[in-house]
């Protein structure tokens, strides 16, 4: 039986009526026979496995592949809860953009009182030689995934804000893929939206933004650290859908001003670069000299207009968790708008009092680091032992301006795919926003990540997390 | 296209060949052993090992030459980087190297093709399972082969694929002739001396071209004729002027894609030319290994001149 615990459910609602976004495959799932289903189940990870669409992992030996687990039941959002859903994630993104020109810039904001000015020099993602200049177009923040979480019908919070290099949106197109050659008749039965165009559009919004030197048609190209990065399938995915090249730092050198790829015909230059590699390692000449997998000399090429760095350099300064924790003071001071989508309510742990409150309800709180990401060392309070929780006790005293601390939130819960029939895990919801000087683009969709064991908060994929397909429904 | 991608598809498509030619030679080896006694056996194996120079690495690890050794060794030692496995798994790797520049069915076939060969190559192989792990790796040559036929753009990615296969089969039949040259010599000097049937067997099985030959030449087995057949019959499609032949299309096309001639055609120009003038006298007055040598080495100029005339490399 298909038993909520309590929290929010995409699918039922507390007395087991199905919610109408649900309404149409709930009827379809009924009507299947469950030798049927758990064929499918079985079939899914055979297909990704023959295609390829794994992630990569390091091991003591040598790096292995493996497959992140998707579960076929959908996630289904209908057309109104994602047009509420869109304007605040434009709105926020506009206001992340800004905030960024701003900061490498006249830092209003931080003259204005509203953000310290500690928060930029403490930043481990600023970047002192972006100060003064303005990348094509006035855009940093080119692709930008919004992690969102759910609480209640019409609760929704921004729970992390992935302005550098969101990754994640080649598993939205490929779990719709996969989906619609499993379940082929369920299309034709519930008016979803379609997501395929994403790397269309993703080509367009980046050719867009192509610096002054371009002549003619732009040329992008997605620049990878290469086929042993976690990502690359994605790098390579993502190229081959936009018909653009996939380099590595070896294929190119700086040449007449521009940045150029070795082609078998000679050197070629690059107008636009779709760049899935650190800012640390993109310039050896201007950041870490060791790195081999970027490119020397573009940030000389870059300030003088020969190229578009998507994301721009620096932009990461958004991404700081206690950067996020003064988002609704930054949307406001840049729309003049109230947010439309809230924060998570945070505590940081750099002011006084938000240190003694973490620290005296530590067991019931979620404590992350202000520069981590991927879920790593953060604390989920409830779950931990209380050797854990001394332990990290520690770490809070001896340096509290590098964590904030967050409610356990009641994530909602969605259904997957178990031997037992349906069961809810906790999910979140990572949309895909491309911004270019024509406007923002949000693709009706995106990446639903889930908790595949029962009761756990964490979705990382690099935790054991899954993901599944995202319906957005037609009006 | 990207040089380095350039590079990948065309020695992705030599490891295959190589792959393959691996496991045909050690059929071949195989079905010779099986009908010799234990000391003209070892005798073989050894030349197995030796065809594809491999003979320093397994000495390394094993003094004595034993057919279960020696098909571990070509098949899967992890410390012979030129093992079937190390083989299929370099295509895959060069294969998601340059996963945007083939088709989706050319990937999903050597991704297939190197799921099934590296299941099958785990675990040691017994003797019952040696034809049975021949044949697993010859149907994905002819898998990816024919993924990349029906599927792939006729563009400069898809020469430079044909150009690695038709290089390195040149250069394997080279090779495979070459450890048999001394069974060949003698008995063209000796009129009426008949050929160790076995042996030229074998060499003819180790390019799979036993049956053709015999459709071919009606029974008539000689010396002169295996040779003539292995060089320079152009119908046969693992034969030195076929290979040349068909390489010399490649790198023509890879010409008229770029505007341009380079290095690499003249060399092929000059080779093609030899081949046409060449009979099979030329070779026996040559002597049929100096002539092999001559080839291999004209054959890895001819890769070399394309890697620089296509900037392979920085």
């Amino acid at each position: 039986m298909y038993e909520a615990d309590g929290r929010f459910d995409e699918m039922r609602t507390g007395d087991g009526t199905v919610r109408p976004a649900y309404k149409e495959y709930r009827h379809w799932f009924d009507q299947q026979d469950s030798a049927f289903l758990s064929r499918k189940h079985r079939e899914a990870e055979i297909a990704f496995r023959r295609t390829g669409i794994t992630f990569n992992v390091y091991g003591e030996h040598e790096a292995e592949e493996r497959l992140i687990p998707f579960d076929m039941v959908p996630r289904i959002i209908t057309a109104d809860e994602w047009r509420r859903l869109t304007r605040g994630i434009e709105q926020r993104v506009c206001a992340i953009n800004a905030f960024i020109h701003d900061l490498y810039h006249r830092q209003e904001i931080v003259r204005a009182g509203l953000l310290p000015e500690r928060l930029l020099r403490d930043n481990s993602a600023w970047l002192q030689n972006m100060v003064g200049f303005t990348p094509p177009g006035e855009i940093y923040t080119h692709v930008v995934g919004i992690d969102l979480v759910r609480t209640g019908p019409d609760e929704f919070f921004v729970l992390e804000d992935n302005a550098r290099t969101p990754s994640g949106v080649s598993y939205m197109l490929q779990n719709r893929e996969t989906m619609m050659a499993m379940f082929p008749e369920l299309f034709t039965r519930v008016p979803v939206r379609t997501v395929s165009d994403y790397p269309r559009r993703l080509a367009k919004s980046l050719a867009a933004c192509a610096p002054a030197a371009t002549e003619g048609k732009p040329t992008v190209a997605v620049l990878t650290p290469g086929i042993h990065n976690s990502a690359y399938f994605e790098h390579a995915f993502l190229a081959d859908q936009m018909g653009a090249e996939l380099v590595e730092g070896s294929d190119l050198r700086v040449t007449g001003g521009r940045v150029a790829m070795r082609t078998t015909r000679g050197y070629e230059p690059i107008d636009v670069l779709y760049r899935r590699v650190d800012d640390d390692f993109l310039d050896p000449l201007t950041f870490n000299p060791d790195s081999v997998l970027g490119v020397p000399g573009i940030m000389d090429v870059y300030r003088a207009g020969g190229i578009t760095i998507a994301n721009a350099p620096g932009t990461g300064v958004a991404d700081d968790k206690a950067i996020y924790s003064f988002m609704p003071e930054i949307v406001e001071f840049y729309t003049g708008e109230k947010p439309l989508l809230p924060n998570v309510q945070t505590w940081r742990c750099a002011d006084r009092d938000g240190l003694a409150y973490v620290l005296d309800n530590l067991d019931e709180l979620v404590v992350k680091e202000v520069h981590g990401s991927g879920g790593y060392g953060m604390l989920v309070g409830p779950a931990a032992s209380k050797r854990e929780l001394a332990a990290f006790r520690r770490k809070l005293k001896a340096k509290p301006q590098n964590y904030i601390a967050q409610p356990t939130l009641s994530l909602s819960t969605c259904p997957i795919f178990t031997r037992r029939g349906l069961a809810p895990r906790h999910v979140d919801l990572r949309p895909f926003v491309l911004v270019s000087p024509e406007g923002i683009d949000i693709v009706p969709g995106g990446l639903s990540r889930v908790a595949m064991r029962k009761g756990s908060l964490v979705v990382n994929s690099s935790q054991g997390g899954g993901t599944k397909d995202t319906w957005v429904l037609k009006d | 296209m990207l040089g380095r991608t350039a590079h990948g598809l065309f020695w992705m498509f030599r490891y295959l060949e190589r792959a393959e030619n691996t496991a045909r030679l050690l059929e071949a080896g195989f079905h010779m052993a099986l009908t010799r006694d234990v000391a003209t056996a070892e005798e073989e194996w050894r030349s197995v090992v030796e065809a594809f120079g491999q003979r320093a690495g397994y000495e390394i690890k094993h003094g004595t030459y034993t057919g279960h050794q020696v098909w571990n060794y070509l098949l899967r030692d992890p410390d012979n980087a030129m093992s079937v496995l190390a083989l299929i798994g370099a295509v895959r790797t060069n294969a998601r190297a340059a996963r945007n520049a083939i088709s989706g069915e050319l990937w999903e076939a050597i991704n297939e093709s190197w799921m099934e060969i590296s299941g099958l190559l785990a675990r040691p192989v017994a003797q019952g399972s040696v034809g049975e792990a021949v044949q697993i790796i010859r149907r994905a040559g002819t898998a990816v082969h024919g993924a990349m036929n029906g599927s792939m753009l006729r563009n400069e990615g898809f020469h430079f694929a044909r150009a690695g296969t038709f290089v390195e089969r040149a250069d394997c039949v080279a090779r495979i002739l070459d450890m048999k040259y001394y069974l060949l010599l003698p008995s063209l000097s000796y009129v009426g001396s008949s050929l160790d049937t076995g042996q030229w067997d074998q060499v003819l099985r180790s390019v799979s071209g036993d049956r053709a030959f015999r459709w071919l030449n009606a029974g008539q087995i000689d010396a002169r004729g295996i040779v003539e057949f292995l060089v320079l019959d152009d119908r046969f499609p693992r034969s030195v002027a076929f290979c040349h032949s068909a390489l010399r299309e490649e790198l023509a096309a890879l010409a008229r894609l770029h505007g341009a001639e380079g290095e690499s055609n003249a060399l092929m120009r000059e080779s093609a030319t030899r081949i046409a003038d060449l009979t099979i006298e030329n070779i026996f007055e040559t002597g049929l290994h100096d002539f092999l040598l001559e080839f291999i080495t004209c054959n890895r100029a001819i890769a070399d001149a394309i890697a620089d005339d296509y900037r392979f490399l920085s």
